[in-house]
């Protein structure tokens, strides 16, 4: 039960890493990477509310929608969980936590429209995931987006002292950087086979 | 004579000038994703342009009901609902391209493409200009798409659409294929737009 939980987790952060291999989260993987801090911050919040997001969606799925035979209402009930847990967390946050809101405050309300957490969501489903198992696969691609945010601000930092050709400046190169950082973590694929 | 020239304006923005992926890059889990071939591409792109320029109808209809503070959550569940129906649609009419695009048609409704032209545009416009902003974003992201989707099916399988069009001893570029080459093409795409933009400028200048 450990070991396959260890899986999925290694599984999700390394092999099937959401940003590299599925395009999750492109948005904020090139628009808020130019600056270190900012960018730890995006991934935390980010993994936050996946983890949040993993068993709520876990329990709607199971509970209501299959229960009740309602399966096609899934997109639309999902995203307004997913929207409506992202407020909640912002509120929960600036309450009890105000420092950590100022530091990652502004990022909250960008995390709706961040398809990797509805991609998570309908995964879990489709996968057929039991709870724990989704909360870890919640977790862990929260996990996996933060290392692939954090490993693409600290080259951009490096590359603000580079001489960079003209015309691939700023989106450009970022994009081809990425093309190289994914090549790299598809040697890493043969680390677990996936079913 | 001047409405049709506004209309065609809002039209024709969303095919060169604010071309929404090589220009606002926006929308790009798709645009990487499901490009690997023509077929595909093609696919995501009408799907993303039926979604869009359905719900800027109805939004831009209903702009002045709906209240400030609960936009967005209306925008994303209006959204949902004709995603909904085009993945059904897709479902039954053409199992084969749903189960090729698989977990990315629902993403459409995240796809900050549709949600951007809503608060941007929809919203604050009449219908007719929303429904040419919304065609002409919708037509100018299936055509990058495409090109994007060429690039790689030709280089990445030596076809195009299904047909054998490079001859010969040509070994396919199996990259081009996986995500690495997504992230290359895009990237290498978008300093050529830049390249050409910047000629084009030049040009201009010398004339006057």
């Amino acid at each position: 039960m450990v070991k396959e939980l260890i899986l999925v987790f290694i599984a999700t952060v390394l092999v099937n890493n959401f940003v590299l291999k599925y395009f999750l989260g492109i948005c904020p993987f090139l628009g808020v990477s130019d600056n270190l801090s900012s960018a730890i911050s995006m991934g935390f919040a980010t993994t936050f509310v996946m983890t949040i997001t993993a068993p709520v969606a876990w329990l709607i799925n199971n509970y209501i929608l299959v229960k009740f035979g309602l399966p096609f209402l899934q997109y639309v009930c999902f995203i307004i969980v997913i929207a409506s847990l992202v407020q909640f967390v912002e509120m929960v946050i600036k309450k009890f936590f105000p420092l950590l809101h100022q530091s990652m405050g502004i990022y909250l309300p960008l995390i709706t429209t961040n398809c990797a957490i509805l991609f998570m969501a309908l995964q879990l489903v489709l996968k057929d995931y039991s709870l724990i198992k989704s909360m870890v696969f919640g977790f862990g691609s929260g996990i996996g987006f933060t290392f692939a945010i954090t490993i693409m601000a600290s080259i951009r930092e490096e590359l603000k002292f580079q001489d960079v050709p003209e015309s691939l400046k700023g989106p450009g190169i970022t994009l081809i950087i990425a093309g190289i950082l994914a090549l790299i973590f598809v040697g890493l694929g043969g680390l677990i086979q996936v079913k | 004579m001047q409405r049709t020239n506004i209309l065609f304006s809002d039209f024709i923005k969303g095919l060169w000038q604010q071309n929404p992926t090589f220009r606002l890059l926006i929308g790009m889990c798709p645009t990487l994703a499901v490009t690997s071939q023509v077929q595909n591409g093609l696919a995501m792109g009408l799907a993303t342009a039926f979604t869009l320029l359905a719900s800027s109808i109805i939004i831009s209809i209903f702009r002045n009901f709906i209240p400030k503070e609960v936009r967005i959550p209306s925008y994303i569940v209006i959204i949902a609902t004709f995603v909904t129906i085009v993945s059904l649609f897709l479902k039954a009419n053409f199992p084969e391209v749903s189960k090729a695009l698989g977990p990315y048609v629902p993403l459409i409704i995240v796809n900050c493409l549709i949600l951007g032209r809503q608060e941007a545009f929809a919203s604050k416009n009449p219908v007719q200009r929303s429904i040419a902003d919304a065609l002409g974003m919708g037509i100018g992201f299936t055509l990058s798409l495409m090109v994007l989707a060429s690039v790689r099916e030709v280089l990445g399988m030596g076809t195009l659409l299904g047909h054998q069009v490079i001859f010969g001893n040509f070994r396919p570029w199996v990259i081009m294929l996986t995500p690495p080459g997504a992230f290359l093409t895009l990237g290498l795409l978008l300093g050529l737009i830049n390249i050409i933009d910047k000629a084009v400028k030049a040009r201009r200048e010398k004339k006057q």
